[in-house]
């Protein structure tokens, strides 16, 4: 057990990831010899060479495309895009190419990619480099879906996302490269798929991912001060995604709401809420809420960005509505 | 005096003022920026490229263009209004964009500016809609695109150029090569490095220029602007030196010093302003009179955005979409119907 930054934990997997599987390649803008735009692939390149880190011209969707051709043909390429934000350029080779080959050539072509990108508000960046865009991945069928929100889970979700058979697309939050936390690189916090329960409680069940946890966590900490004991659960791996927990905690506690940055509208908060509701309906006494990034762009303005998304407090006082049925004041 | 001289020395002279505002204007978001005022760290600075004003001269009023990240020159180039443009960047409500936009996002209708791209490439296919609405009205417009080195690897300025010249349309595509796209040098990211070539071969009017000589862009610029109003449409290739980091926060440690005095050497403001004492259109004191009255002008600028106000919470949701229709409903309101008095009942 060390203690680790966020960024150096997925440096860690990377490199430790290509010690053990030659086929490995990165390959992105400045990922070799500046280290990455955000620092994550510092070194790799002293230590494995360009021909294995791969500095690439600012050609988004030839990146990834070419990642799938690399995948198709016996390498497992982590293609990066510096901003999730780009991932528009790239989605014909992301949801029509990698996702679907496997599919439609009959099981015989599979692409072993990862796609390392990161999202999030939180350095006024505006409006084409702060999204929370997991969702427009979560609706194409053949990608799976990772977001961690702790250290651990960056190192051991990476090194599980480069054994996987099928596209893996790894969000990283801008937010958290400089944030220490435990790392233990012999013991994950759970396993592939499965949701993890960061803080156990009573009263309800607080769902979230990504930076978005730790900020639930806090809220979690001032419920706890006034009587309420919320249950905050992780949950990782977007897609595939083990409902069976969320389920079991959802009928136990019989309230529940799902906090992401995302916008709301059509959001993964939106699809977890509705599995939940379904699943669980006769043992709900509120509405499965969902909390997220309100229904606009980013605005560039340190206020209103800070604005747009949830804070702790709105989780706490949220919350506490959903137990007590007493309004905030800003309800009120 | 030469009657006939005396114009064009008269617009050699407001070029290097041009110029020399930009170098002030860009010095003080810098400034903005240290002071802890400025909306986020991601302010690209277009010191070394200010001869781009050759090319914005030779644009007339009407003429619309986009620009890339790295668009504060061209902008006051354009008649951009350098306290409207701070306050943006400090991501105040009476900035151009309301506080929504920042540095990468300044747009102004009323002057052309169709907008500040922060996706490498974005804002080119929209000169070829622009050049569009231009040949079909008969306007007499054009529009360029400017862009950065890094943007000649995006497949979509091919796909524009070729359209461009299949339909004959009134636009240019302005390459400000800066030599560098983040950390990535030139010849590390083009195979073969030959710009105007490239736009050449899908048929283009194409030229390169010296960008460390403002009047040489202008030649080509004047050309071009005459070619694409008569709908043939051109390539410019600004040969320029970004001086400083990519962002605030970019050292440049992938440059030597030497690299970096010999790029800084090519200084497009010096160069003019040496050109005009030695061929007699100004005195050293006319030139430092408008040396600080560029000065002044920006440090009124940036003391205006530091004291603008910022915007209020509720504007969030407002130009998500057009006036008269309803806004994006607020997280609070939805709660309220779910959570609120009387939703049970
Ligand atoms: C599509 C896209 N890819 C990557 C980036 C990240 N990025 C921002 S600026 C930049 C370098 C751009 O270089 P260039 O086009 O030469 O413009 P310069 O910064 O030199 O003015 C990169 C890679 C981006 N903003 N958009
Ligand atoms: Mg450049």
């Amino acid at each position: 057990m060390i203690e680790s930054t966020y960024r150096d934990a997925i440096r860690q997997a990377l490199l430790d990831a290509m010690a053990v599987d030659p086929s490995i390649i990165l390959i992105g803008e400045e990922v070799g010899l500046y280290g990455g735009a955000y620092g994550v692939t510092k070194g790799l390149i002293d230590l494995y060479g360009p021909e294995r880190v791969i500095d690439a011209p600012i050609s988004e969707p030839a990146i990834v495309g070419a990642a799938v051709g690399a995948a198709m043909t016996g390498m497992r390429p982590v293609a990066e895009l510096m901003y999730v934000d780009f991932i528009g350029m790239t989605m014909d080779q992301l949801a029509n190419q990698a996702a679907k080959s496997r599919y439609m050539f009959g099981g015989q072509i599979g692409v072993p990619m990862v796609l390392r990108t990161q999202g999030g508000t939180g350095r006024s960046a505006a409006a084409q480099h702060s999204q929370s865009l997991e969702a427009w991945v979560m609706h194409t069928p053949g990608l799976r879906l990772v977001m961690p929100a702790t250290v651990n889970d960056a190192y051991h979700l990476l090194r599980q996302s480069l054994t996987q058979a099928d596209p893996v697309v790894f969000i990283e939050h801008k937010g958290l490269y400089t944030m220490k936390g435990a790392l233990d690189v012999d013991t994950p916090d759970g396993a592939w798929g499965a949701p993890v329960t960061r803080r156990a409680g009573r009263d309800l069940v607080i769902l979230s991912y990504s930076r978005m946890l730790h900020e639930s966590l806090a809220a979690a900490d001032r419920l706890a001060a006034s009587g309420v004991e919320a249950e905050v659960i992780d949950l990782r791996c977007l897609n595939p995604l083990d409902m069976a927990p969320l389920i079991e905690a959802v009928k136990r506690t019989g309230r529940a709401m799902v906090v992401t940055e995302a916008v709301v509208t059509g959001s993964v908060a939106s699809e977890v809420a509705a599995r939940l509701s379904e699943t669980c309906f006769d043992w709900l006494e509120e509405p499965i809420l969902r909390l997220g990034g309100e229904d606009i762009p980013i605005p560039v303005s340190p206020a209103l960005e800070r604005g747009s998304i949830p804070s702790a407090q709105l989780i706490h006082d949220t919350a506490r509505w959903l137990v007590t049925r007493e309004a905030p004041e800003w309800a009120a | 005096m030469n009657a006939v001289t005396k114009p064009a020395n008269t617009a050699a002279l407001d070029r290097y003022r041009m110029m020399r505002r930009i170098r002030s204007f860009e010095e003080r978001v810098g400034e903005l920026f240290l002071k802890g005022e400025s909306a986020g760290s991601m302010l690209h600075l277009s010191i070394g490229e200010e001869a781009v004003v050759g090319m914005t001269a030779a644009m007339q009023a009407g003429d619309t263009f986009t620009t890339h990240h790295r668009g504060h020159g061209v902008f006051i180039g354009r008649g951009g209004d350098p306290a409207r443009m701070m306050a943006e960047i400090a991501g105040k409500e009476d900035g151009y964009c309301r506080g929504k936009g920042g540095s990468m996002h300044i747009a102004d209708r009323a002057l052309g500016h169709l907008g500040a791209n922060a996706i490498v490439g974005g804002g080119i296919p929209h000169i070829v809609g622009a050049g569009l609405t231009y040949r079909n009205t008969r306007s007499g417009q054009i529009s360029v695109a400017f862009f950065g080195d890094g943007a000649m690897s995006q497949g979509i300025l091919y796909e524009s150029m070729n359209m461009a010249a299949l339909w004959h349309l009134p636009v240019i595509f302005c390459c400000i090569n800066n030599q560098y796209g983040m950390g990535t040098r030139v010849d590390r990211s083009a195979g073969h490095r030959d710009f105007p070539g490239r736009a050449e071969a899908f048929g283009l009017n194409a030229m390169r220029a010296d960008g460390a000589d403002v009047e040489a862009v202008h030649d080509a610029a004047r050309f071009l602007a005459g070619s694409a109003r008569e709908g043939r449409p051109g390539f410019l290739e600004i040969d320029a030196y970004r001086f400083y980091g990519h962002a605030r926060m970019d050292k440049s440690p992938y440059r030597t010093p030497e690299e970096e005095a010999t790029g800084r050497a090519r200084d497009p403001v010096a160069n003019a302003r040496a050109r005009m004492a030695a061929e007699g259109l100004a005195n050293t004191a006319e030139l430092d009179a408008i040396d600080t009255e560029a000065g002044t002008e920006m440090d009124h600028a940036l003391a205006h955005a530091i004291a603008a106000t910022p915007p209020a919470l509720a504007t969030m949701f407002q130009d998500v979409y057009a006036p008269g229709t309803p806004a994006p409903r607020p997280h609070a309101a939805r709660l309220m119907h779910v959570l609120g008095e009387g939703a049970r009942a």
